[in-house]
């Protein structure tokens, strides 16, 4: 029991652990398991509400709405030729017939590419600056082109899922917080547990001389081992989880989906999560066991 | 050793009494005693005289309900707790149930006293080896304590209680599982411990040892009083002259 931090197995001896060390380190690889895979939810979530941030900021649909083909036609390239004009548009292009009319079929059936039905002409808009202010102006000019013409943000018919995004990110910060707080409670509640059955010992160790701070270092140096082991187990399953889960995702093809997949700087989050909870049980250990031996005489 | 010269008076009672919680009366009540450092005391008395708890308020595992201890100088009653660890890593105890760590072996739980002051674990080997050697169990090194005799424990105590030359040594009972040999072998140890310095503070019933010591006092407890009929333990003789 020397009086540095790290101590040899003579003093690993000391406290007789046959038994509990086991049951408290399955704990902590379940507890970490759960942990890492909300953290990897959260940290996907954000990966991709950034993506989606990327796409849609400075995205504008151009919808030129009139019955009469002819004036839809000369709305179109007035605008178009707006468009052109204009330093905060980087690109405009007019969204083929064909490809409105394949985007419609579900809902129109054939009718949709006959000529009668009055389908909108719609302009994809890229901005060179995205800004609100960009945007107002674009609107501006657009209509000042063409009475016709309908400005949409596609930001703004995408709120919903980013808000939703939003939530997903915030109940997985909540998830990882509530996890490391019963990872707390389950270390106070294993330390109380542990200076029971080990009172006899404590008490043999104060007559000889230890100290409170001594004994503490007995319990926080075993907690922190089966954190560390613990949560190393569960962590490298979590993580394999989280590779297989993100592997599925890449094949499916989708930009937003794509988008939520963990990068290095995520991995190496993740892979520190065993270490922070290890400290976090350690100190937690150690004011729990300080306390209660404050309590002995 | 360092004491024995320094300060005339280890440990120094007044009036001190003790009555635990929900107990009729007090267990001991006005015991005024001196001990010299590098003094021999035998404590004797019948069964329920208070011995034990007198030996609890020396090595500090109770605190008096009143009167004053002093222990190496200071008040023992108001020493803060991180004060404590100090002061009994000083005093050497020989429990009467031994109190040995059921699951660490002989050669750990003799060791255990020199772990908890720091020292290198290079530096134990050698006198945990001369300590079992000496209290006659080298070859149980290993062994746990669920295993060994009454005796061997008893052994072990003392051998775990003397590794850290305290500066007292208290002993509850100490030869009271051993036979007469055993007996005669540990109390030579103690002589052979006091001569270097220690103070022997000895708790026994036994009283064929209490001729065996040169020069010891004898305090004798009944009903929780003390029994000074010499006037030796209130007014202790003048300080031995260094050897």
């Amino acid at each position: 029991m020397s009086a540095g931090v790290v101590a040899g197995a003579a003093d690993r001896r000391i406290l007789d652990e046959r038994g509990g060390t086991r049951a408290m380190t399955w704990i902590m690889a379940i507890m970490l398991l759960l942990t890492v895979l909300a953290a990897a939810l959260g940290l996907g979530m954000v990966n991709a509400a950034d993506t989606l941030d990327r796409q849609l900021a400075g995205r504008l649909t151009v919808q030129i709405v009139t019955a009469d083909p002819v004036q839809r036609d000369r709305d179109t390239t007035a605008v178009m030729a707006a468009l052109a004009r204009m330093p905060a548009v980087r690109r405009a292009t007019p969204v083929d017939r064909a490809r409105l009319d394949e985007l419609l079929k579900p809902w129109l059936g054939d009718t949709s590419s006959d000529a009668a039905v009055p389908i909108p002409t719609l302009i994809d808009v890229d901005m060179s600056v995205p800004s609100e202010e960009s945007a107002m102006l674009v609107a501006k000019g657009v209509r000042t082109a063409a009475a016709s013409a309908r400005v949409d943000s596609q930001s703004r018919w995408l709120s919903p899922v980013a808000s939703f995004m939003r939530t997903m990110i915030a109940g997985a910060a909540a998830l990882v917080l509530l996890m490391a707080a019963a990872t707390t409670a389950v270390v106070l509640l294993a330390a109380r547990a542990g200076l029971e059955t080990h009172r006899d010992t404590i008490a043999i160790l104060h007559m000889l001389g230890s100290t409170d701070v001594q004994v503490a270092r007995l319990f926080q140096r075993r907690i922190a081992l089966d954190t560390v082991i613990g949560g190393a187990i569960g962590t490298v399953a979590a993580m394999i989880a989280v590779w297989a889960i993100t592997r599925q995702m890449s094949g499916l093809g989708s930009e937003l989906v794509g988008g939520a997949v963990l990068s290095q700087g995520d991995w190496l989050i993740l892979a520190a999560l065993p270490l922070l909870f290890a400290g976090v049980a350690t100190l937690a250990a150690r004011i729990a066991v300080l306390r209660r031996l404050r309590r002995v005489q | 050793m360092r004491w024995r010269y320094a300060m005339a008076n280890i440990v120094q009672f007044e009036d001190v009494g003790l009555r635990y919680p929900n107990s009729d009366g007090e267990t001991l009540s006005g015991v005024h005693f001196t001990l010299v450092s590098g003094g021999f005391y035998f404590l004797t008395g019948a069964s329920g005289a208070g011995k034990t708890s007198l030996l609890k308020l020396l090595y500090l595992a109770q605190r008096p309900t009143s009167g004053t201890i002093r222990l190496f100088g200071e008040n023992a009653g108001t020493l803060p707790r991180e004060r404590l660890p100090g002061f009994r890593r000083r005093i050497g105890v020989v429990f009467q149930d031994f109190r040995l760590v059921p699951h660490l072996s002989v050669y750990d739980n003799i060791a255990l006293p020199l772990r908890l002051t720091g020292v290198p674990e290079g530096d134990i080997d050698a006198p945990v080896r001369e300590m079992l050697d000496w209290v006659g169990l080298s070859p149980r090194g290993p062994a746990t304590p669920p295993t060994l005799s009454g005796g061997e424990q008893q052994r072990v105590a003392i051998a775990r209680a003397v590794i850290g030359r305290p500066d007292i040594l208290v002993a509850d009972e100490p030869t009271g599982n051993v036979d007469p040999d055993m007996a005669a072998r540990l109390l030579h140890l103690f002589e052979s411990l006091n001569r270097l310095g220690t103070t022997v503070v000895v708790a026994t019933h036994d009283f064929h040892l209490l001729g065996r010591i040169q020069n010891a006092h004898m305090m004798r407890l009944e009903s929780g009083r003390l029994m000074d009929p010499t006037g030796a333990l209130r007014n202790p003789p003048p300080m031995r002259a260094p050897a």
